[in-house]
């Protein structure tokens, strides 16, 4: 496969910024998986697509909507209707889907190119991500593994919770260099370490 | 004002994108009756009140809605995936020179 080159890099500056009164309220990463793979089940399909994601990433998908899992290495979530994102550090997912899905179940799409994946952990990361998006972070709303789909003017954004206080939010490579710019302005109220 | 999407949950107007008015079927597109086309294209009932509109969740799940607004408070009593509503003929769109 052809190496990525981040989108990030000539915005990307490591270290600490902010204010650190209360410590270090956010990290902020680029998790540069090697798969994004969205999934889209043909209608009456969906559970077909939930059985091939099971067998193929090894993640069993809750019932309902925006249900998903994640593991250190692996994560999926529902983000519409019968659609799904299913993400792997390693690359060839894409491949392993293809086969596994057939033409009549539904559509399987590469965007490991196409999708930055930035993480945002912390104490503070419902608070930072809450002046973005008009959702409900509490960890009742969105538990742990779910996804939600949402937008930020106009850059929409999937966002999944992979542990209580740690989100992936997954942009448009396009605009996630302008996306992380805002994101890091509205860390520093609250301290952010970039690493 | 909020839409309740059947599968993301209240979110703020901002997100939708309106589709037009939900009272229409298209007529058969072998249809050469012009008055029924005339009809789909400039009739609408433009109520005081509660009507049948399709919206879609475009920052968001990007499905398309039947929601029931009323025009006059924004009150959203009903949302739908519109795949699965078809509006209710009882409410459907005046017939060609009847009056509103
Ligand atoms: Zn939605």
């Amino acid at each position: 496969m052809v190496e990525q080159e981040s989108p990030l890099k000539p915005v990307w500056k490591p270290g600490t910024r902010g204010n650190f009164s209360d410590g270090v309220g956010v990290y902020l990463s680029e998790t540069a998986p090697g798969s994004i793979v969205q999934l889209a089940a043909w209608h009456g399909e969906e559970k077909a697509i939930i059985a091939a994601i099971k067998k193929v990433a090894g993640l069993t998908l809750p019932d309902g909507a925006g249900g998903g899992a994640a593991t250190g290495t692996k994560a999926a979530f529902g983000f519409a209707p019968g659609k799904f994102l299913v993400v792997d550090e390693q690359e060839g997912l894409v491949a392993a889907f293809a086969k596994s899905v057939k033409t009549e179940t539904g559509t399987v799409t590469d965007l490991s190119h196409g999708r930055t994946a930035i993480r945002i952990t912390g104490p503070k990361a419902e608070w930072v991500l809450a002046k973005f998006f008009a959702i409900d972070f509490s960890l009742t709303a969105f538990p742990v593994g779910a996804g939600r789909s949402t937008v930020h003017h106009d850059i929409f954004a999937q966002i999944q919770r992979s542990a209580p206080t740690q989100f992936d939010v997954y942009v448009f490579r396009s605009f996630a260099r302008s996306f992380w710019t805002a994101l890091c302005h509205a860390s520093e109220e609250v301290g952010y370490e970039v690493k | 004002m909020l839409i309740t999407c059947p599968y993301c949950g209240p979110r703020d107007v901002s997100e939708y994108t309106y589709q037009g008015d939900g009272n229409r079927t298209r007529p058969d597109p072998a249809s050469t009756d012009q008055e029924v086309w005339n009809a789909y294209v400039y009739d609408r009932l433009n109520p005081a009140g509660e009507h049948h509109e399709i919206w879609q969740h475009s920052g968001g799940c990007r499905a398309h809605l039947a929601v029931t607004r009323n025009t006059l408070t924004h009150v959203v009593s009903s949302v739908s995936f519109a795949r699965d509503a078809g509006h209710k003929k009882s409410d459907s769109r005046r017939k060609t020179g009847a009056k509103a």
